[in-house]
C-alpha cells in the first residue's frame, strides 16, 4: 500500500471509531466551541460597531468644525462663520438654489436606559431644514417631522430601542421645558442613536447661539480639496474641514480599538486554555488506542499515517466544535442591539453583526487549536516502540 | 486528623502528571480570564467606595457636559447643612500632543481645599495656588510622569476653551504638587487643578461666568439626601435645573455610559466557566474511572464510603484551587505590566470573592458525580473489574 492509501484507510478507520471515545471527544468540541463562540460574538460586536460607523459618512459630504476641536461637542462656530462657510462655491445647491448645507448644534441630554433609572448621555442634534435633503438615507419610519419653532423631537431608531420614554407622544423635560416626541427615523448609521430637533428651537431652549458643525454636500467628490483649502486659508475662519467618513471613523476610534484589544486578549487566553484541554483529550485518545496503534505499526503501517490519523481526529473534532460555537454565537447574538460610549461622550447604539468572514475566522482559530492540540500527541503515538505499544 | 489524608490526595493528582498539568494549565487560563473580566467589571460597576457620602455633585439636569452658571453658587451655599461649595470646569487640555491626555479642572483654589481635604500639599504651595492667577497644581503621579517641578510653565492646548485672542494655547504656572492623604487617594493623584481666575478672565466673553459642576461638602452625611433634594428643589423649573447626587453616584453615572459592556463581560465569564466545567469535569471522571480498582482496595483496607467520597471531592477541590491560584496570580501580575497606570484594572476583593465562589461551585459540580460513584462502589464488583 502506498503511504497515501495507508493514510486514507487509517484516517477513516480512526474517524469511524470516534463514537467509542465520545466523552473525550466532547471535551474538544465544547472547549473549542466555547473559544470560537466567544471570539465570534466579540468580533461581531466590533464588526457591528464599525459597520454603523462606516455607514455614517458619504464621501460626497464634508463636515466643518472649529479648528482644533476633537469632536462636535467641543466645537463651536458662530453664526457669521456658519453663513460664510455655507456660501463656498464647492457646496452643491438645492432646487431652490440655496446651498445644501446644515448648521447643526449638538447638546448632550440624559435619557434613562431601558429598565434603569440612571441617565445615559444621548445627543440632541438641532438641524436646519436642509439636513434632510442632505441626508437622503434618512427615512421617517413613524410619525412626522418636527415643526420649526415648536419643541418637538424626532428620535433615531437605535435610541428608541435602547432608551426609555421615547415613544411618539411622550414628553421629555430638558432645561425646564417640555419636548414632545413626534416621529421616529432610521438612518442605519451613528445618527440612529440621536434625538433631532429644529436648530433655532434648540438654540433658544439651551441658551446657545451658533452651531457645533456645518455639514455640506459637495458639488463633486473632487471639490473637497478646494473647499478645504479655501476654508482653512480664510483669515475670517478658524476651522477644520473633514470628509464625513474621516470624521466619524476618528470619532469612535478609541471605542473600536478598546473593543478590539479586549477581544484579542480574551481570545488568546481562552485559546491557550482550550489548547491544553485539547492536548489532554488527544493524549488520552492516543493512550486508549496504544494497542491498536501498535498493531497497525506491526502489520506495516508507517508512522506518517499514524500521525495523520491523530491529527485528523483532532482537527475534525475542532471543526465540529468551532461550527457549534459559531452557530451558537450567531443564534444568540446576530442582530443583538447594544449601546455604548461613542463620540461626543454620548451613546451610540449598534447591532452585533455575525458575518461569514467572522465565522471563517472563528473556524480558522478552531483548526489552529486542533492542529496544535493534535500535533504533540500524534508525534508521541508515532514514536511509540511497537513492542511496547503492543503490550498496551 | 484530616492532614493525614493529604498525601493520598497528592498522589492521586500526581498519578498522571501530564494530565494534571494540562488541566491545571487550562484552569489557570480560565481563572486568569475570569479574574481579569471581574476586575474590569468591578471598575465599571463603580468601585468608588472610598468616596464618602459627605460630598454631593450638582450638575445640570440635562447633562453634566452643560456647565452651570456661577450665580447658582450663593444659592447652593444658602441651603441649610451645606458646609462648603466648590466648582470645577473640565478644561480638556492636551499637553504637547494628543496622546498626553490627563484631566484638568479649573477651580477656585480655596474652595477646592475646603471641599477636598483629601488632597495634601505644603502650606506655602497652598497659599501660592490661591494667590497666583495663572497658577496650577498637579497630582504627584502626574508630576512624576512628566518630570515637572514647582515653578515650571505647563502649556496646555484646550480642545474646548478658546481665549479672547482666538488661540487655544494656555500657559499655566505650576505652583504646587499635591498627593492623597491615604493610599487610595494617592493612586488618584493623576489630575491637575487650574486657577479659575485666569481661566475665566482669558476665555471668550460668551463663556464667562460658567462654573461647570458644583461640589458640595455637607457636615452631616446622614443628611446628604435631604440636602440634595433641597438643592434640586431650589432650581426646579428654572432654565438651569440641577441634578444633585453623591459623588459616588456621579462617578457611577460616568462609568455607566459604557453601557452594555458589563453585560458582555459577564456573558463571556459565563461561557468560559461553562467550558472549563466541561473540560475539568471530564478529566475528573476519567481520573476516577481509571482508579476504580485502587479505590476498591482502599475500601478493603477499611476506608469508609464517606471518606472515599471526601477524598475524591478533596482531589477536585485541590485541582480547582491550584488552578485558580495560578490564574489569579497571573491576573495580579499581568495588568500592571501591560496597562498604563491610569487604567485601574486591579484584582480587588470583589474579584476574589467571585473567584472563590466560582471555585467552590466548580469543584462541587466537577467532583461530586465521580465522588458519588466512588462512594457507591461495591468492592467485589470493582475488584473484579465489573
Amino acid at each position: 500500500m502506498s503511504t497515501l492509501t495507508q493514510i486514507r484507510e487509517i484516517v477513516l478507520m480512526n474517524l469511524r471509531s470516534i463514537p467509542q471515545r465520545l466523552g473525550a471527544s466532547f471535551v474538544i468540541i465544547i472547549g473549542i466551541g466555547g473559544v470560537v463562540g466567544v471570539l465570534v460574538a466579540m468580533l461581531s460586536m466590533s464588526a457591528g460597531l464599525s459597520k454603523t460607523l462606516t455607514a455614517t459618512g458619504n464621501p460626497n459630504r464634508a463636515i466643518i468644525l472649529r479648528g482644533g476641536s476633537n469632536g462636535e461637542l467641543t466645537s463651536f462656530l458662530d453664526r457669521a462663520s456658519a453663513t460664510l462657510i455655507k456660501h463656498d462655491p464647492a457646496i452643491a445647491r438645492a432646487d431652490d438654489s440655496l446651498p445644501l448645507a446644515s448648521g447643526e448644534l449638538i447638546v448632550v441630554t440624559e435619557v434613562p436606559r431601558k429598565g434603569e433609572t440612571g441617565g445615559a448621555n444621548v445627543s440632541l442634534r438641532g438641524v436646519e431644514p436642509k439636513a434632510f435633503p442632505l441626508r437622503p438615507e434618512l427615512r421617517l419610519v413613524e410619525g412626522r417631522l418636527f415643526r420649526p419653532g415648536l419643541r418637538e423631537l424626532i428620535v433615531g431608531d437605535g435610541a428608541f430601542h435602547e432608551f426609555d420614554g421615547l415613544d411618539i407622544g411622550r414628553r421629555l423635560k430638558f432645561r425646564g421645558s417640555y419636548w414632545t416626541v413626534v416621529g421616529h427615523f432610521k438612518t442605519d448609521d451613528a445618527h440612529d442613536s440621536e434625538l433631532w430637533a429644529d436648530l433655532e428651537t434648540t438654540q433658544s431652549a439651551f441658551g446657545r447661539s451658533g452651531v457645533s458643525s456645518v455639514l455640506v454636500r459637495l458639488t463633486s467628490v473632487d471639490a473637497f480639496d478646494s473647499l478645504k483649502l479655501r476654508l482653512t486659508e480664510d483669515p475670517q475662519l478658524n476651522v477644520d474641514v473633514l470628509t464625513e467618513r474621516e470624521f466619524f471613523s476618528a470619532q469612535s476610534a478609541s471605542t473600536t480599538s478598546t473593543i478590539r484589544i479586549i477581544t484579542t486578549v480574551v481570545t488568546i487566553i481562552m485559546a491557550i486554555g482550550a489548547l491544553f484541554g485539547a492536548l489532554n483529550t488527544m493524549y488520552s485518545a492516543v493512550s486508549a488506542r496504544t494497542a491498536e496503534i501498535g498493531t497497525l505499526r506491526a502489520i506495516g503501517f508507517g508512522s506518517a499515517p499514524v500521525v495523520a490519523s491523530v491529527m485528523a481526529e483532532a482537527m475534525a473534532l475542532s471543526l465540529i466544535g468551532g461550527s457549534l460555537g459559531a452557530g451558537i454565537a450567531y443564534a444568540l447574538f446576530n442582530g443583538y442591539s447594544v449601546s455604548t460610549l461613542g463620540g461626543n461622550f454620548t451613546q451610540i447604539a449598534f447591532n452585533f453583526a455575525v458575518t461569514p468572514a467572522l465565522v471563517m475566522q472563528g473556524l480558522v482559530w478552531a483548526l489552529v487549536i486542533g492542529f496544535l492540540g493534535g500535533l504533540f500527541p500524534a508525534v508521541r503515538a508515532a514514536r511509540l516502540p511497537v513492542t511496547e505499544a503492543l503490550r498496551g | 486528623m484530616l492532614v493525614k489524608y493529604l498525601p493520598l490526595v497528592g498522589s492521586a493528582l500526581l498519578r498522571k502528571k501530564t494530565r494534571t498539568a494540562f488541566t491545571l494549565a487550562s484552569l489557570a487560563m480560565a481563572f486568569l480570564l475570569i479574574g481579569l473580566l471581574q476586575a474590569v467589571n468591578s471598575v465599571l460597576a463603580g468601585g468608588a467606595d472610598f468616596l464618602g457620602a459627605s460630598r454631593l455633585i450638582v450638575q445640570a439636569k440635562t447633562s453634566f457636559t452643560q456647565p452651570l452658571p456661577m450665580r447658582l453658587l450663593p444659592q447652593i451655599e444658602s441651603v441649610p447643612g451645606v458646609e462648603f461649595v466648590s466648582h470645577s470646569q473640565f478644561f480638556g487640555g492636551v499637553y504637547q500632543d494628543a496622546r498626553n491626555f490627563f484631566p484638568q479642572f479649573a477651580v477656585n483654589p480655596q474652595r477646592l481645599f475646603d471641599t477636598y481635604p483629601e488632597w495634601i500639599l505644603p502650606d506655602s504651595q497652598r497659599r501660592a495656588f490661591i494667590s497666583t492667577r495663572d497658577g496650577a497644581i498637579a497630582g504627584r503621579l502626574l508630576a512624576e510622569k512628566y518630570g515637572w517641578k514647582v515653578g515650571d510653565i505647563i502649556p496646555l492646548n484646550s480642545f474646548i476653551w478658546t481665549k479672547t485672542d482666538g488661540t487655544r494655547a494656555w500657559e499655566w504656572r505650576l505652583v504646587g504638587i499635591f498627593d492623597g492623604r491615604d493610599e487610595e487617594w494617592s493612586k488618584r493623584a493623576g489630575l491637575m487643578y487650574l486657577n479659575y481666575a485666569q481661566f475665566d478672565e482669558a476665555r471668550v466673553a460668551g463663556a464667562r461666568g460658567l462654573a461647570g459642576v458644583f461640589a458640595v461638602y455637607v457636615n452631616d452625611p446622614m443628611q446628604s439626601e435631604r440636602i440634595a433634594a433641597a438643592i434640586d428643589k431650589k432650581f426646579e423649573n428654572s432654565s438651569d435645573e440641577t441634578k444633585t447626587q453623591n459623588e459616588q453616584e456621579f462617578q457611577l453615572g460616568f462609568l455607566k455610559q459604557f453601557g452594555d459592556i458589563g453585560f458582555i463581560l459577564n456573558a463571556i465569564s459565563g461561557a468560559v466557566f461553562f467550558t472549563i466545567l466541561i473540560l475539568t469535569g471530564y478529566t475528573m471522571s476519567q481520573a476516577v474511572r481509571e482508579r476504580i480498582p485502587e479505590l476498591a482496595v482502599l475500601k478493603c483496607l477499611g476506608f469508609t464510603d464517606r471518606i472515599v467520597l471526601a477524598l475524591v471531592l478533596a482531589e477536585s477541590l485541590a485541582l480547582c484551587v491550584l488552578g485558580a491560584l495560578a490564574g489569579m496570580a497571573l491576573a495580579t501580575i499581568i495588568p500592571p505590566l501591560v496597562l498604563p497606570p491610569e487604567y485601574p484594572v486591579r484584582i480587588n476583593a470583589d474579584a476574589w470573592l467571585f473567584v472563590t465562589v466560582a471555585v467552590i461551585v466548580l469543584a462541587t459540580a466537577v467532583g461530586l458525580p465521580p465522588a458519588l460513584r466512588a462512594m457507591r462502589l461495591k468492592i467485589v464488583d470493582a475488584l473484579a473489574g465489573r
